[in-house]
């Protein structure tokens, strides 16, 4: 995955308060063309927030976000539906339709969004089942019927579906044991590079990050405190991101919530 | 008393949010509906939900409505042997009052509670922002199906609901009191007109529209996990109630205005 050149997402003073209580609080950062940024930061210091933010579920209060140059906060209801079009999301809890079954599911897409007929569209996610390492026996199923591990790669197949420019990834291998964390990351960077897509992800796993990520930024009380290559991580020089990095009780952030 | 006037008044202000929001959320979905796609199969499915499923619990319902109606209108009128207006009040009370009333009470209970169950179960497991991502507009695929099934469906229901009601009327009309079967149907029909049966349909077409509103409004703005779920479901069934209710006396005030 490249690095960044000119970028294809760029977030400027990004804010954002739920009642008196800001989360986000002027984030400013770059997202290069067919880079993998990675957002770590504590829970509850607005990542899911940031990424709900690019994708126009959540309206920012300030702020701009730019996609390929294209002011998207303040979009109309046709432009975003465009916009989305761009855009695959896997959720941390997966977020699969109940009612439909996993073909449907990773279908949904292509079927409703851009009006695919419906055998085209199941061929298509017969073969990103595949890709994700699923049988077509499994297309049949309903999401209930999966572990959670395969509901994480349906939910990856559905992600990649429509083959989008952006894919965003939110707390990919939360709740998975660490062989099936490994498979998903495995996943994660194959689909990425085998599109040649942009990707932003949120973890708290340090283990996703190094596998996943070509840059690293730290979210931190609605700001970005550090950003760098994954290689520089463990020399970050920011007491911040060593502890939070090492999994460490004692440091900065520790203290700040002791304080608070 | 300061604080007493200060609390009624952030409780009409509170009122006037919620109003508010819920008339926006109307607007937005049948704003929705304004450009394609659309999606008749989840029309047809609502449908059949609202309308087939309900048929056993709304027919069950008006049947003893009916045959209620008709022992104690029979209770009342023969104090002063007024006994043979029996069928004419179980027939417009059906028509007008009791069938799109008990329906709408009881579809409100079955489907308005499922329907916020449902789609507030989405909403806190991230199914309708994945909607979103899906390029498919929520409000366009959950919502505006929902609420033309309402509003096509409570009409043709109450249209059964009426005549399994009146038919309860006359099982107990004729086999309990002694009527005529002929005397009886004959009654029935005498003092029946158009107006009575259409608008008590106009009434189940707004009904069906606040059952299936009040629904999706508190399923798709439910918070908080299976708690959030829970409540939404109740805000649903109770709200709907409410307004059923309300919406009757209106609509019926409209209707018969001389």
């Amino acid at each position: 995955m490249s690095g960044v050149n000119r970028p294809k997402i760029a977030v400027r003073g990004l804010k954002k308060s739920f009642g008196p209580k800001r989360v986000l609080d002027g984030v400013d950062i770059d997202c290069g063309a067919g880079e993998s940024l990675v957002i770590i930061g504590g829970s509850g210091t607005g990542k899911s927030v940031f990424v709900k933010c690019i994708l126009g579920l959540l309206r920012p209060d300030a702020g701009s976000i730019r996609i390929d140059g294209e002011e998207t906060v303040g979009l109309g209801r046709a432009a975003r539906e465009r916009l989305m079009r761009k855009f695959g999301m896997l959720f941390q809890g997966s977020a699969l339709f109940d009612s439909l079954p996993v073909w449907e599911n990773v279908a949904f897409g292509l079927i409703q969004g851009r009006g695919m007929e419906r055998t085209r569209a199941r061929d298509i996610a017969m073969e990103k089942l595949a890709a994700v390492g699923l049988g077509a026996e499994v297309g049949e199923l309903r999401p209930a019927e999966l572990s959670g591990g395969m509901q994480k790669r349906v939910a990856l197949a559905r992600a990649i579906a429509a083959e989008p420019e952006i894919i965003f990834f939110d707390e990919p291998t939360t709740g998975l044991d660490p062989i099936m964390a490994d498979v998903i990351n495995h996943l994660i960077v194959k689909c990425v590079r085998g599109l040649g897509a942009t990707a932003i992800s949120i973890t708290h796993d340090m283990t996703s990050v190094r596998k996943i990520a070509d840059r690293v930024a730290m979210l931190h009380k609605g700001r970005i405190i550090w950003q760098g290559p994954t290689a520089e991580i463990d020399a970050s020089d920011n007491p911040f991101v060593d502890q939070f990095v090492h999994g460490r009780a004692e440091g900065p952030i520790a203290m700040e919530v002791r304080a608070g | 008393m300061l604080s007493f006037l200060a609390s009624i008044g952030a409780m009409f202000l509170a009122f006037l949010a919620a109003t508010g929001r819920i008339v926006l959320f109307t607007g937005q979905a049948i704003a929705a509906g304004a450009t394609p796609p659309y999606y008749p199969r989840l029309l047809l499915r609502q449908i059949v939900n609202i309308g087939y499923f309900s048929l056993p619990v709304v027919g069950l319902t008006a049947i003893f409505t009916g045959m209620v109606l008709a022992l104690q209108s029979y209770t009342g009128f023969s104090r002063f042997n007024a006994e043979g207006a029996v069928a004419t009040v179980v027939v417009l009370s059906m028509t007008r009052e009791l069938g799109p009333v008990i329906a709408g009470l009881m579809v409100a209970g079955r489907v308005g509670a499922a329907m916020a169950a449902e789609i507030g179960t989405m909403r806190v497991t991230d199914q309708i922002d994945a909607l979103t991502t899906l390029s498919t507009d929520p409000l366009r695929y959950l919502v505006l199906p929902r609420l033309v099934a309402g509003l096509l469906t409570l009409p043709a229901l109450v249209l059964v609901a009426d005549i399994i009601g009146v038919f309860g009327g006359y099982l107990v009309g004729t086999y309990k009191l002694g009527f005529a079967p002929h005397s009886y149907l004959q009654r029935t029909q005498d003092y029946l007109e158009t107006m009575d049966v259409v608008s008590g349909l106009i009434k189940a077409g707004v009904f069906g529209f606040i059952v299936a509103l009040m629904g999706c409004y508190h399923g798709y703005h439910s918070r908080g996990g299976a708690e959030g779920v829970g409540q939404a479901t109740t805000h649903a069934v109770v709200s709907a109630s409410i307004l059923i209710l309300v919406a009757n006396y209106l609509l019926t005030a409209a209707l018969f205005a001389r």
